[in-house]
């Protein structure tokens, strides 16, 4: 059976993956109006890869293959 | 929330990217994946309605604090501490971790080793069938209206925050939730809950990092509240001596007895929309062990749900009204605090995600409810009144049509709802009505065995009463608050923690009374199900740091230390 954190780690990594892209858009192409505040944080680019590494890493760890 | 349900629809609060949306959609496909995934593991009753009895203590510790981890939830209680302050969080932590560790600890291994389906099946067993008629006919009537009351809130929420229709939001929810729960039973809820804990940590979690950021820091934040509100606003005790000396108008007895005592205590340890999570443990240690994971990870809860609503407080530029006054005035309101965080900090990508984040918490809010009723109405109305002889495979094909209907009546309901918005303010009040009652009547079976079954139904009965009694005493007459919540600088929010104190007492009462003097239950029939009388089987020859006691003495240090350092 798969295991929950499999899915969680597929939720995270894909979601990280999204929100790091539109991140990295942003970062070259920047807005006239970000709209938000602290836009010169970027958020988006490191969340997004914090969300990615750690979905990975659980997509890696909790594997089906490796479970069965 | 319960005024949302009668403003006009302002304009939007935030407008989703096309990406938002990828990430919303990938959501709902994820969910539905899961529950198609599971269908093959739902045939049996065990499998289908306590998810076969194999979660592990994290995965139904998690689904433990999931369960309650609403949107309604988050919006609701990011408002409050907008309006009270840190006094909101009380509900996280007295409010919560007490009756987790209790639960845990004292109550759990009953529930565990009876091997009950449900706290109703429970009161069966100890009590005899009136007071498991009483408990489980009210517990799944009041689940079903109260899942239809949040979807349409929810529903109306996504009109505001996002201009979503109405109607839309309704029917794609809900049919989501049909369909995963009715493919994979408990077990899927469970999975999407646990899913949806972390989407909640994901997309939320950055509001308070960026809000102190913007603050200069916890010490800066509180000085800026203290500028535009006041500095109890930040004081969890200091400001509890009088009713007049706080923003919630409540004394410290009412949070300490009403609500640690006896209000957290029913819904913790007897809600079995909760409790049916940690039922389906693998095993005993598993059992106790998942409410103090539950409750190690609800002691934070309050970083995503009330550092928002103080953030908001000192960082947003309008101030925020109560629901009544937006409505008039076309402003936002407490409630809207949570989303114009959100849309504060969270550009594109993230905002996809703080939205998915609160649909998910939605959506297992009301798999929970369903998947909830589902098992109290197969085995404790269903199983006994209308048909005891059925094979198996027949309970689990009723229990699958019972969650197509239970999302169908919630759905009715929440079109009742829109079409008489003061429905919701009653069933809300409803449902609290049993919480305090039912816990005095478990709790008394559990740890004393003279209790018999006619004072248990009696007891459960005139407690009931009593609470719906003093509600509708001050719904007639407003004045009488002060008698209830013992002063007249009591606020609505005291009504329920002493309206709980008094039911519950009302209830242990009667209890006592008829128990004393009707014929007490011989000590065999109570074998399995009464402290003193049962042998609470070990947690095997483990090492201390596996042992359930030691992480919740833990927990508890945690607890008193976050207590102090906010006091």
């Amino acid at each position: 059976m798969i295991s929950i954190w499999f899915f969680i780690g597929i939720s995270l990594a894909v979601n990280g993956a999204l929100i790091l892209a539109a991140g990295i858009y942003q970062l070259v192409n920047p807005p006239a109006n970000p709209g938000v505040v602290l836009f010169h944080l970027h958020a988006n680019v490191w969340w997004g890869a914090a969300l990615l590494v750690f979905g990975i890493g659980y997509c890696l760890k909790f594997a089906p293959k490796r479970n069965s | 929330m319960i005024l949302l349900l009668a403003t006009e629809v302002p304009a939007r609060l935030v407008r989703l990217a096309p990406i938002d949306i990828v990430i919303v959609v990938f959501y709902f496909a994820l969910v539905l994946s899961i529950g198609w995934y599971l269908k093959g593991r739902a045939n049996t009753g065990e499998d289908f309605f306590m998810a076969g009895r194999e979660m592990t203590a994290w995965v139904a510790g998690l689904s433990f604090l999931s369960a309650n981890l609403g949107a309604l939830e988050l919006m609701g209680w990011a408002g409050s501490a907008y309006q009270y302050g840190i006094l909101a969080t009380h509900w996280y932590w007295i409010g919560a971790i007490p009756a987790m560790l209790f639960l845990a600890l004292v109550m759990m291994p009953f529930y565990y080793i009876s091997k009950t389906h449900s706290v109703p099946g429970y009161l069966k067993l100890r009590f005899g069938e009136p007071s498991r008629a009483l408990s489980a006919i009210s517990f799944a009537f009041m689940t079903v209206l109260m899942s239809g009351v949040n979807m349409f809130a929810m529903a109306k929420v996504m009109q505001i925050v996002l201009g979503w229709d109405i109607n839309f939001s309704i029917w794609v929810s809900s049919l989501t939730v049909a369909i995963y729960v009715t493919l994979g039973g408990l077990r899927s809820a469970i999975f999407n809950e646990v899913l949806q804990f972390f989407l909640i940590w994901a997309g939320a979690l950055l509001i308070p990092i960026l809000g102190l950021y913007e603050a200069g820091g916890w010490t800066n934040l509180k000085l800026q509240i203290a500028q535009r509100a006041s500095s109890e606003y930040v004081h969890l005790w200091s400001g509890l001596g009088s009713f007049s000396t706080n923003p919630m108008g409540i004394h410290w007895t009412g949070i300490v007895f009403g609500l640690g005592a006896i209000l957290s205590m029913g819904y913790w340890t007897t809600d079995f929309l909760v409790v049916q999570r940690i039922l389906a443990a693998k095993d005993i240690r598993s059992a106790e062990m998942a409410p103090i994971i539950g409750a190690a990870f609800k002691m934070f809860v309050p970083i995503i749900v009330i550092l928002p609503g103080l953030i908001g407080l000192a960082v947003l530029p309008e101030k925020l009204v109560p629901e009544s006054v937006a409505t008039l005035t076309g402003g936002h309101s407490y409630n809207d605090v949570l989303p114009l965080m959100l849309a504060r900090y969270c550009g594109p990508g993230l905002l996809g995600l703080g939205v998915t984040a609160l649909i998910a918490g939605f959506m297992s809010g009301m798999a929970g409810n369903v998947s909830a009723f589902t098992t109290v109405w197969t085995y404790d109305i269903y199983r006994p009144f209308f048909n005891s002889k059925g094979s198996d495979h027949h309970y689990v094909n009723v229990g699958r049509w019972t969650t197509i209907i239970g999302v169908l009546i919630s759905v009715g309901t929440a079109y009742l709802v829109m079409q008489f918005a003061s429905i919701m303010d009653y069933v809300q009040a409803l449902f609290s009505f049993f919480i305090a009652p039912l816990f005095g009547t478990v709790v008394l079976g559990m740890l004393w065995k003279r209790a018999t079954g006619p004072g248990g139904f009696w007891g459960l009965l005139c407690g009931t009463l009593s609470s719906i009694s003093m509600w509708a005493w001050v719904k007639v007459d407003p004045t009488a608050l002060r008698y209830v919540a013992l002063s007249p600088h009591a606020k609505g929010l005291a009504q329920d923690m002493y309206q709980a104190l008094w039911s519950f007492i009302v209830c242990v009462t009667v209890t006592v009374v008829v128990s004393l003097a009707t014929k007490p239950v011989p000590d065999t029939a109570l074998t399995g199900l009464v402290y003193g009388l049962t042998e609470v089987p070990s947690v095997g020859d483990i090492p201390l740091y596996q042992k359930p006691l030691f992480w919740a003495a833990i927990v508890t240090v945690v607890f008193f230390v976050l207590n102090i350092i906010f006091w």
